[in-house]
């Protein structure tokens, strides 16, 4: 494989491979700036009137606002539980807490229209569609797992030696945790933290169903905007959540890598 | 995400200390009591209904398994699963391996490349397949000028394997990738020393070590694919729904819990059924890593 076409041709087709994994995402961007009412590609015109219209239009804002207050809830939750969670994972030696890593994981893996019914029928018992409490609490269980990951990875390349001189230093177990450990693995713990954000900022299947005309999140509105109006402003919020997860993910990529590199 | 679970599981190299367990246990609590309350509890309400509602039985099962439309639904499911795997997997096994032979710079970009729309809202990106295949979207512009003539796409179960491909890429790429990276390629060097062609020692040495990773990556895929829902919805037409939508539809439009119930955990069995061979292809893989 090292001679010359061959070569040619697996970068040719890698490089149309990157294209269609990029490219499709990339065209709501010059979408967003058309002067029509219509999402025809390529725009004929410029303008800025679906960004303003986004911004003017209060349940767009609402949504935009809700999402925002929603996933920074279950960043600061799941990175709690799950920080505490990994923290067992790796050094408890009982069987049962080996055997639940699985079970924290799995809502990564069950799928998730199965998970949003029963939950829908749980939330209906009990008055929680559309509250604040409801949409925490269910995406912070599709977030755990991102965090536990890279938390665990974390804590895995972590010298616990120097948690045992802390303690015969004179240090309490939870002041050498907390000065001690925590810092050590606060890279695994930041990405995880920006990862459940994501998964709860971009959840939509749980979320259609747990809404209510009082409570929307911003995947929610856009997916009752795509089915029901072409109206552009859906590109205009499309962008800014682009925009918004590439510097989110690339942040949580770079404090990863920055951690590989000094261990 | 098999890959990513077999990659972080602390059974394989963390370092637990003998006799200390109970001290930490206790902190996995939290955790679990939320899961067991939003995730357990939800199963279970769910599984209950679809043997209770409308009246206790197994009804609901035997609707399933005599109603065609029902089984056309599961049948289609598996159908638009099996058809988005093997596009991902012809489409990630090269760009995979090339990750593997460029130098470290062009890999970091390679991955990003991966892991970016990885991350990428799912809403955005499909919202970004109903623009371009639109009647007259992107696509059919591009189709038109090769006088390809305008197709119809969206509302179809083309546009929906176009869509759901896409999206699942990242999940073929990256284990495929985890595996191919860990190959041995003085094993290629032996096989050409030994005389074979490059083709020839690429095929009958590289292609059988990488097939974990080609199991892993299409039984993710596969698995993942069968409970999409938004992209089947938006690309797809109502009369060709898949198994989620038809869910969503029972339970939310028609208010059948039983029903909707009933396929949830028949989708859910499924998905168990296909993760237990995930289970079996990661410990062959661990084994035949062990006899290296």
């Amino acid at each position: 494989m090292r001679t010359g076409p061959a070569r040619i041709a697996l970068w040719a087709f890698s490089a149309l491979v990157g294209l269609w994994l990029i490219a499709p995402t990339l065209v709501v961007i010059p979408l967003s700036f058309t002067d029509k009412a219509s999402l025809v590609f390529p725009p004929s015109g410029w303008s800025t009137r679906w960004y303003a219209n986004f911004f003017s239009d209060p349940r767009w804002l609402d949504a935009l606002f809700s999402s925002l207050q929603v996933g920074a809830l279950v960043a600061v939750v799941a990175t709690v539980l799950g920080t505490a969670a990994a923290i067992a994972l790796t050094r408890s030696g009982s069987r049962w807490v080996k055997g639940s890593y699985g079970l924290l994981l799995a809502p990564m893996i069950v799928p998730t229209v199965v998970v949003a019914i029963g939950v829908y029928a749980l939330f209906l018992q009990y008055n929680l569609l559309g509250t604040l409490l409801g949409f925490v609490t269910a995406h912070t269980v599709l977030a755990l797992p991102f965090v536990i990951i890279p938390v665990t990875a974390s804590l895995r390349g972590f010298d616990r030696r120097l948690e045992d001189a802390a303690l015969i230093c004179g240090a309490t177990r939870w002041g050498a945790i907390r000065q001690v450990t925590l810092p050590q693995i606060a890279p695994g713990v930041v990405s995880g933290a920006l990862f459940a954000f994501v998964t709860s900022f971009d959840e939509v299947v749980v979320s259609l169903f747990i809404q209510s005309p009082y409570l929307q999140t911003l995947p929610v509105k856009m997916f009752a905007s795509v089915t029901r109006d072409t109206d552009p402003t859906i590109a205009a919020a499309a962008t800014l959540i682009i925009v918004f997860t590439t510097v989110l993910v690339l942040a949580a990529t770079f404090t990863t890598a920055r951690r590989n590199r000094v261990r | 995400m098999a890959a990513l679970i077999e990659i972080a599981s602390p059974a394989s190299g963390g370092r637990p200390r003998k006799g200390a367990g109970g001290r930490w246990g206790w902190l996995l609590l939290p955790a679990l009591a939320l899961l067991a309350v939003l995730f357990l509890v939800p199963l279970g309400l769910m599984a209950w209904r679809s043997v209770t509602e409308p009246t206790p039985g197994a009804g609901n099962y035997s609707w399933f398994l005599t109603s065609d439309v029902a089984l056309a639904t599961l049948v289609r499911t598996l159908t638009v699963g099996a058809v988005v795997t093997l596009v991902t997997l012809l489409l990630s096994y090269p760009y995979a391996y090339l990750m593997t032979v460029v130098g470290a710079r062009a890999r970091i970009w390679l991955t990003l490349l991966v892991l970016l729309p990885f991350w990428t809202s799912l809403m955005v990106r499909t919202f970004a397949w109903v623009v371009l295949l639109q009647d007259s979207g992107v696509v059919n512009q591009l189709l038109g000028t090769v006088g390809l003539g305008p197709l119809q796409l969206i509302r179809t179960p083309t546009g929906v394997v176009i869509g759901m491909s896409q999206v699942l890429m990242p999940f073929m790429v990256l284990p495929l990738y985890a595996v191919m990276n860990g190959i041995d390629r003085r094993l290629l060097d032996a096989a050409q020393g030994m005389g074979a062609r490059p083709a020839v020692a690429f095929w009958r040495v590289f292609v059988p070590l990488s097939l974990p990773g080609v199991g892993a990556g299409a039984l993710t895929v596969f698995i993942t694919s069968l409970g999409f829902y938004v992209t089947p919805a938006l690309l797809g037409s109502p009369d060709q729904a898949l198994i989620s939508q038809q869910i969503f539809t029972q339970v939310n439009g028609l208010l059948a819990w039983g029903r909707g119930g009933a396929m949830g955990v028949v989708l859910l069995a499924v998905t168990l059924v296909l993760l237990g061979l995930v289970g079996v292809v990661l410990r062959i893989t661990r084994t035949r890593g062990g006899a290296r």
